[in-house]
C-alpha cells in the first residue's frame, strides 16, 4: 500500500510549493513515532498542563434511566481548554518545536482547535493566526474572545459558505506563503498526509487510556463505543485503543434537520457522500454531481464539515465502523438528558454521540456496556443551547447586557 | 501538440503571453468577449478555468470569481462547451485549469476525451501532484493532450528533473510561494530559480503569479517563453469590462 493511503482513501493532494514542506513534516513525525523520548515527553506534557489521564465515569443514572447496557463517558471534556482537541494540538506543537517553526495557524470550527492552538502556542511561545468562518465567529463568539485574549490573530474568514472548510482553504493560502516559519496545525484526521496519521497517533491517548480503564472496571473491553464525527479526531482517537478487539465502533455523524432535508453533514451515514479529492486529500465528501462540494448543515459547528477521516472512510468499507445519524432536535433532547440526570455537560458535538448511544441503548441486554466519548464540554454552546431550549431568562439577561451597552 | 505550436509561434515573437479567465464570470456572454479582447490584443494561449467550490491555491480575486461563477449556476458541462466555442471561434491554444475533483468526478477518461473533442490542448491541475496523477496524465497523453507540470520556487533541482520527466506541453513555473494575486518580486532571487528550470527541461517555461505590468514582461524576455496574466487581467476586466482587459493587454507589450 502506498504511504499515506488507507485503503483508495487519503494521499496527498497538494500545490507543488507545498511538497517540500510536507516532507520535512512527514520527516519529523516519523522521526518522532520511533522516538519513544518523544511520546514520553508528550505524556509528561498531557499530565502536567491538561490534566490526563482523564477519567471513565461510569453514568449510574443514565443506566438505570434508559435500562438497557451499562454506560460509561470518557471524559476528554476534562482536557485543559475543554476538549480532545487538546491532546492533537499539545503534540503537534512539541513537533513544530523540535522542527525550529516560530509561528501557528490553524482552521477552527466550534472555536475549540482555535482555543486549543491558542493555549499551546501561548505557552510555547508561537506567533499564532487562526482562521474561523464568519458565520462561525458569529454563533461561537465566546472561543473568539478567548483565543484573542491568549494573543492570537482571529481571522473571519468570508469566502464560500463562511464555515470550517472555508476556514482550511483560507489556512491553507496562508502556509503556502509562510511555510518557512509556520506550522499549520490541522485540527482533525483529515487533510493530506502526514496529518491523518499524525493527529490519530496524537489522540489515541484517549483509547489507550479508556482501553486500560474499562478492563480495571470491567474486566474485559466494552460491547460498543460511540463517538460522534466531523473531521473523525476524538472518533479515530478512542476507537483505536479497541480496533482488535470484539467491540461495535459507532461514529455519530451531524443529521441536522433531518438527512431527507439536505441540511446535514452526514457524509457516511446519509450515503450521499462521495468519493473525491478536496482540500489535499481523498475521502468521501458531499459534493454535487459535478464535484462541487455542498453547503453543510448542523447544530455543532464542529461537524459542520464536508469530507470525513480517509481512515474512517477506509473502515467504513471494511465494515468495521458503524456509521448513522442524529438530527439536531435529538442532540438538544439528549444534552438535556445527561445534563439533567448525571450533571454532565457535554458539548453539542459530544452530544451526537450521547444522543446514538441512548437511540440504541434501551435494546441493549442490560449486562452489555458502552462507553460514549465525551469529546467536549458544552459551556461554549450555552448560546447556542439557550436558543434551542427557548430559555427566556438566558434572553432577558442577553436583552439587559446588551442595552447596558448600549448606554 | 502544444509544444510544436508554441514554437511556432516562438519564431515570430520572443515572449508569448497566456491569459487566465474563469469560465461562467462574470457571464459566459462576457467570457467571450473577454476572450475576443484578449486575442485582439495579441494573447497567444488562454487558460480556461472550470469553477471549483474549494479553489485551494487561488488568491482572493481568482477564488470569488470562482464563488460567483458556481452561484450562477455554471456547470462543468456548460463552462467544457464554452470552452469548445472558444477554441473553434479563435485559432489559438485553450487550455483547461481546474482542480483534480472535476476531471475525478467526471471520470478521467471521459475528461480527457471531453477536452479532446473539443478541441482543447491540455489541462492544469494546481493540485494533483506527479505522484498521484498517472492515471489523469495518462489519459490526457494518450489523446495528444499536455498535462502541465509546475514547478514552484522551493522545488529542489533533481526534484525538478524527476517533474520534467512527466511534462509535456510546456512547463508552468509559480513565480513565488503563496497564492495568486500577490506581488512578485522580479528580482535575481527569480531569475536564478528560472535558470534552475531551464537546466532542468527543454520545453518552454511559463512564468505566472503575480505579472502586472510592462517591465515585469520585460524582465522575463530571455528567462522564459511565455508570461502569463491572471489576476492583474480580471481586477482589470472587474474595472471596465473587456475594453480595459484589453488595453492592459496592449500595455503589456
Ligand atoms: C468538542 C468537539 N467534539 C468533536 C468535534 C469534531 O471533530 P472530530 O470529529 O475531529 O473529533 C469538535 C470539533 O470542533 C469538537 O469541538
Amino acid at each position: 500500500m502506498r504511504a499515506g493511503y488507507y485503503g483508495d482513501y487519503g494521499g496527498r493532494f497538494v500545490p507543488e510549493i507545498l511538497h517540500a514542506t510536507f516532507e520535512e513534516l512527514t520527516g519529523a513525525f516519523e522521526a518522532a513515532r520511533v522516538d519513544p523520548g518523544f511520546w514520553a515527553e508528550y505524556r509528561a506534557v498531557m499530565g502536567e498542563y491538561s490534566g490526563r489521564p482523564t477519567p471513565l465515569t461510569y453514568a449510574g443514572n443514565l443506566t438505570r434511566h434508559l435500562g438497557g447496557a451499562r454506560i460509561y463517558v470518557k471524559r476528554e471534556d476534562l482536557n485543559h481548554t475543554g476538549a480532545h482537541k487538546a491532546n492533537n494540538v499539545m503534540g503537534q506543537g512539541l513537533l513544530a518545536r523540535r522542527m525550529g517553526k516560530s509561528r501557528v495557524i490553524a482552521e477552527t470550527g466550534a472555536g475549540q482547535h482555535g482555543v486549543a492552538t491558542a493555549t499551546m502556542a501561548a505557552r510555547f511561545g508561537f506567533r499564532c493566526t487562526i482562521y474561523m468562518g464568519e458565520k462561525d465567529v458569529q454563533r461561537q463568539r465566546p472561543n473568539v474572545f478567548w483565543m484573542e485574549q491568549l494573543g492570537a490573530e482571529v481571522v473571519p474568514v468570508q469566502s464560500g459558505g463562511r464555515i470550517l472548510k472555508d476556514a482550511i482553504n483560507e489556512a491553507f493560502r496562508d502556509w503556502v506563503s509562510h511555510m518557512e516559519d509556520t506550522h499549520y496545525v490541522l485540527g482533525t484526521a483529515c487533510g493530506p498526509h502526514p496529518f491523518p496519521a499524525m493527529v490519530v497517533w496524537f489522540q489515541s491517548i484517549i483509547g489507550e487510556e479508556a482501553r486500560l480503564q474499562i478492563l480495571e472496571r470491567e474486566g474485559r473491553p466494552p460491547d460498543r463505543v460511540y463517538a460522534c464525527v466531523g473531521g473523525g479526531s476524538n472518533a479515530l482517537g478512542i476507537f483505536s485503543g479497541f480496533l482488535d478487539d470484539p467491540v461495535e465502533l459507532v461514529g455519530a455523524e451531524a443529521g441536522g434537520r433531518g438527512l431527507e432535508t439536505g441540511l446535514h453533514a452526514a457524509r457516511l451515514a446519509s450515503a450521499r457522500g462521495v468519493p473525491g479529492v478536496a482540500q489535499g486529500y481523498k475521502t468521501y465528501f458531499l459534493q454535487d454531481p459535478d464535484g462541487q462540494m455542498l453547503e453543510t448543515h448542523s447544530v455543532a459547528a464542529g461537524l459542520d464539515y464536508i469530507g470525513v477521516s480517509p481512515i474512517l472512510a477506509d473502515l467504513y468499507e471494511r465494515g468495521r465502523v458503524r456509521f448513522d445519524a442524529v438530527t439536531d432536535d435529538e442532540v438538544v433532547e439528549a444534552l438535556s438528558l445527561t445534563v439533567r440526570t448525571e450533571g454532565l455537560i457535554p458539548a453539542l458535538e459530544s452530544a451526537h454521540a450521547f444522543a446514538l448511544a441512548f437511540r440504541e441503548i434501551p435494546r441493549f441486554p442490560e449486562d452489555a456496556v458502552v462507553i460514549i466519548n465525551q469529546s467536549g464540554r458544552g459551556d461554549k454552546d450555552i448560546f447556542t443551547v439557550a436558543d434551542a431550549l427557548g430559555d427566556l431568562k438566558w434572553r432577558d439577561f442577553i436583552r439587559r447586557k446588551a442595552e447596558g451597552y448600549r448606554a | 501538440m502544444l509544444e510544436t505550436l508554441l514554437r511556432q509561434r516562438l519564431e515570430e515573437k520572443d515572449l508569448l503571453v497566456m491569459a487566465h479567465l474563469v469560465a461562467g464570470y462574470p457571464s459566459f456572454p462576457e467570457g467571450l468577449r473577454l476572450i475576443e479582447a484578449m486575442v485582439a490584443a495579441g494573447v497567444d494561449m488562454v487558460e480556461i478555468q472550470i469553477p471549483f467550490s474549494e479553489p485551494l491555491a487561488d488568491g482572493p480575486v481568482i477564488a470569488r470569481a470562482n464563488q460567483k461563477a458556481l452561484e450562477r449556476g455554471a456547470t462543468v458541462g456548460q463552462c467544457l462547451d464554452f470552452a469548445a466555442e472558444a477554441a473553434q471561434a479563435f485559432d489559438i491554444p485553450f487550455l483547461v485549469m481546474t482542480y483534480y475533483n472535476i476531471p475525478y468526478r467526471y471520470g478521467l477518461e471521459a475528461f480527457a476525451e471531453a477536452l479532446r473533442a473539443r478541441g482543447l490542448k491540455g489541462a492544469i491541475l494546481p493540485d494533483l501532484p506527479v505522484e498521484e496523477g498517472s492515471a489523469c496524465f495518462g489519459a490526457l497523453r494518450r489523446r495528444g493532450l499536455s498535462p502541465i507540470v509546475l514547478f514552484s520556487p522551493l522545488t529542489s533541482p533533481e526534484r525538478m528533473r524527476t517533474l520534467a520527466g512527466a511534462a509535456d506541453g510546456f512547463v508552468y513555473c509559480v513565480a513565488r510561494k503563496g497564492v495568486t494575486g500577490a506581488v512578485t518580486c522580479f528580482d535575481n532571487g527569480l531569475a536564478a530559480y528560472l535558470t534552475r528550470c531551464r537546466e532542468a527541461t527543454r520545453l518552454p517555461l511559463a512564468v505566472g503569479f503575480g505579472l502586472k505590468d510592462r517591465e515585469d514582461i520585460g524582465f522575463l524576455r530571455g528567462r522564459a517563453e511565455i508570461a502569463v496574466v491572471g489576476s492583474e487581467l480580471m481586477r482589470c476586466m472587474e474595472r471596465g469590462g473587456p475594453e480595459d482587459a484589453r488595453r492592459f493587454l496592449e500595455e503589456l507589450r
